[in-house]
């Protein structure tokens, strides 16, 4: 295989990232599809490697995936739940970093509730970080999951309609897909109530609708976002069932996009809420599913770049 | 004793002048000053005085200007001594050309009654080389409920009455406050905000804070503080200054207020003056200020405002916060920036950048807060404190934070490349610095 050309140290956002090293990224992710699918999943390219996962805000789907992951690349993995331990105790992030540091990581995989926690501990530690989500701000992983899904489904990344609809205010999920889909050169489309869609979004290039039947004409792809519980009190919304009335993807709604046009959702899913129980389910639409899969590679590559460039830079310094 | 400063460039912010000449410093005020001849020989002529007799201080050409009259300065005393005590404050002001500096109430406990004001008096005394004169909050705790004993407190000292950045939110309470106020002759000091849509924020609504996922205000936030204030001015007919304008949108507002006569002044912070949101880049927390820093537009129009007259005073807001209190994530960080030492540096880039010239910085930075307070400095008219700063306003250099005199270091200008800086600073005819040339 061709050494991919991937400049990183860490993966904190899709913003740093250049077009190609996306889709070096996407295509080891390929194979790593590949590997999954075989019954003997085993490959070696994290061997003696530690990788520990930082989650300072609850997660099972990403946290197991991000696991699973090194655990397929050979490497040891420890997960630390933190809103368990030290932050009750008072420590500060900085202090955390340092103690980890001792540890001697090589992979240092994080979630964190506020936007830049991310890179403020990428500065003081020694170590490959991969952003598993923080605040408001950046959720990479993610959008390469989406990417690759796009990718392995349409053919092509680029030159696609695509609807992000929901919650894209409080939504890193929502920033990183729409920075990496306008790096790979694709038409956005953002739907929300306004009150959940920062109308800034339109000085980068997106197109932003509050009438969801306008917003999914003729689209390929349909992306829908979960809206927090805590965002459902009025406060952003009128209730539930007023959203998915205006907002929620049901048959009706969906028969406005393209024939073939595809429905993601980066779950968990609220059915009922912002998605129709049935069209998640619809295997000929919906590719939710896909999306779980894909993220396990996705993860297993972008570990398996750093790790490489980590190694390359310490093989250097050591001379 | 009696002091010749000849060879000066003189700023002089009263008569709107930058010019050559000389001035006379006598028993700690000002005796004369003369811009027809910067040896003095006229000038000592005219008062009967031989140079010989009297200490004599060639400036070189340098800048000589009123000393700088600081608004909204946080001394971290009582309660947060290791952020800034009295003596770092004063030592900061004087390397920086401030020669008053009038101190925040928000401490721990707020300064709200006449002991606490006592003990910051004898503290501020005892420690500080410049002129301190104390503000005390306008309700106590500055928790916007009951008024303090502003009578009693203006007899102890307090120059003015402020909660700083808590906004009084029950308007009862607040207007009130600024009829009691009114009757004492006391000047209250608010920051125009509207708390429910500020609530939480951490920068300024907008591009930037979209990308980077930051809880944001929107400017007009301080509009509609600014508007609720004015309408209570017109129906109380307090004296009010605006701790800090930094949005375009305020300033029609204030424009008007001003027009119908109210007693109202605003005020701006040098960083509003310098910086705009972008300079947060990947969420550097020295960046943080509240109010937020806003965009490049806002920027140009409230240093337009400055320009004009609109905008009275510019003022550091120096606000100590520890390595601790900034090392957190963006939203969890503390506000507020040291400035006593690079107020003057920063507004010169003002000033390089013609878009303010010197007379118009010291009239915002000396003249109209002296004015606003009632205080004789501020001027280099006869019968002024001779308080000073001489400094050269083009040497370039690189700051270095750890070289600041404050307590704490954060400051956004770290590794910044400035030009000019404080040559030496007098209050009352006494050098208090002087800077090794």
């Amino acid at each position: 295989m061709q050494p991919p050309s991937f400049d990183q140290r860490h993966l904190l956002g899709i913003e740093p990232l250049r077009p190609h090293e996306i889709t070096a990224i996407l295509d080891l992710a390929d194979d790593y599809v590949a590997l999954n699918r075989q019954t003997e999943k085993h490959s070696e390219a994290l061997a003696g490697l530690t990788q520990i996962n930082m989650f300072f805000e609850n997660s099972t789907r990403t946290q197991a995936s991000f696991e699973l992951a090194g655990k397929r690349l050979g490497a040891d993995v420890m997960n630390m739940a933190m809103q368990a331990s030290s932050i009750k105790k008072g420590e500060t992030l900085i202090d955390t970093a340092m103690t980890l540091n001792a540890m001697h990581p090589d992979l240092l995989v994080v979630r964190h509730p506020h936007s830049g926690a991310v890179d403020l501990l990428s500065q003081k530690v020694n170590c490959a970080v991969l952003n598993a989500g923080d605040g408001r701000h950046e959720h990479p992983t993610q959008a390469l999951l989406d990417a690759l899904t796009i990718r392995r489904t349409k053919g092509r990344l680029h030159r696609l309609n695509i609807a992000i609809c929901g919650d894209i205010a409080h939504s890193r999920v929502a920033r990183s897909n729409l920075i990496l889909l306008g790096k790979m050169e694709n038409r956005i489309r953002l739907i929300g109530p306004p009150t959940l869609v920062p109308q800034q979004f339109a000085e980068f290039g997106a197109e932003i609708y509050d009438d969801m039947r306008e917003g999914l004409k003729d689209v390929d792809v349909v992306m829908m976002l979960r809206l927090q519980k805590e965002r459902m009190d009025g406060g952003f919304i009128p209730s539930e069932r007023e959203y998915f009335y205006r907002y929620g993807l049901d048959a009706e709604k969906l028969a406005l996009a393209k024939p073939d046009a595809i429905v993601m959702h980066p779950g968990p899913m609220n059915r009922g809420v912002e998605i129709d129980g049935q069209i998640a389910d619809d295997i000929k639409r919906s590719v939710i599913q896909e999306q779980v899969e894909m993220g396990v590679a996705v993860r297993m590559a972008a570990m398996d770049l750093l790790a490489r460039n980590l190694r390359n830079a310490r093989a250097e310094a050591a001379g | 004793m009696t002091t010749l400063f000849k060879n000066a460039r003189l700023i002089d912010p009263e008569a709107g002048t930058d010019a050559p000449g000389a001035l006379l410093v006598q028993g700690g005020e000002i005796l004369a000053c003369d811009t027809s001849d910067a040896s003095g020989a006229a000038l000592l002529a005219a008062h009967d005085l031989r140079a010989d007799e009297i200490e004599v201080l060639d400036c070189r050409g340098k800048c000589l200007a009123p000393g700088i009259v600081d608004i909204g300065v946080k001394v971290c005393e009582p309660g947060e001594r290791h952020k800034e005590s009295y003596k770092s404050a004063g030592l900061a002001a004087a390397a920086g050309g401030v020669t008053t500096i009038v101190t925040r109430p928000d401490t721990s406990p707020a300064i709200d009654s006449p002991e606490t004001l006592e003990f910051v008096t004898r503290r501020a005394q005892v420690d500080a080389p410049v002129n301190v004169l104390p503000m005390a909050a306008l309700t106590k705790g500055r928790e916007g409920r009951e008024m303090v004993e502003i009578g009693l407190m203006m007899d102890a000292g307090a120059v003015a009455f402020t909660d700083c950045d808590h906004v009084v939110g029950d308007t009862k309470v607040f207007s009130r406050a600024l009829t009691y106020a009114r009757s004492c002759g006391a000047l209250v000091i608010a920051h125009p905000q509207e708390p429910g849509l500020s609530a939480g924020a951490a920068a300024t609504s907008g591009k930037f804070a979209a990308l980077r996922g930051l809880p944001a205000v929107s400017p007009m936030a301080e509009r509609m503080g600014l508007d609720r204030d004015i309408a209570l001015l017109e129906m109380t007919g307090a004296a009010y200054h605006a701790d800090q304008i930094t949005t375009a949108r305020a300033l029609p507002a204030l424009e008007r207020a001003k027009a119908n006569g109210l007693d109202i002044t605003a005020g701006t912070s040098i960083h509003h003056l310098t910086l705009n949101e972008l300079d947060v880049a990947d969420y550097r927390t020295f960046f943080k200020v509240k109010p937020p820093l806003r965009s490049e537009d806002d920027r140009l129009a409230v240093v337009e405002a400055v320009g004009s007259g609109l905008i009275d005073i510019i003022s550091s807001m120096h606000t100590p916060q520890d390595e601790e209190s900034k090392r957190l994530p963006f939203e969890e960080a503390a506000a507020g920036a040291v400035a006593l030492e690079t107020l003057l540096p920063a507004a010169l880039r003002l000033y390089h950048a013609e878009l303010l010239d010197l007379p118009t910085l010291f009239r915002a930075m000396a003249l109209n807060p002296a004015r606003r307070l009632g205080l004789a400095s501020g001027r280099l008219s006869a019968g002024a404190p001779a308080d000073l700063v001489l400094f050269d306003p083009d040497v370039p250099y690189v700051m270095d934070r750890f070289a600041l005199r404050s307590k704490s270091k954060n400051t956004p200008f770290d590794t910044q490349r400035m030009q000019g800086r404080v040559l030496a600073t007098y209050v009352a005819g006494d050098a208090i610095y002087r800077r090794d040339v």
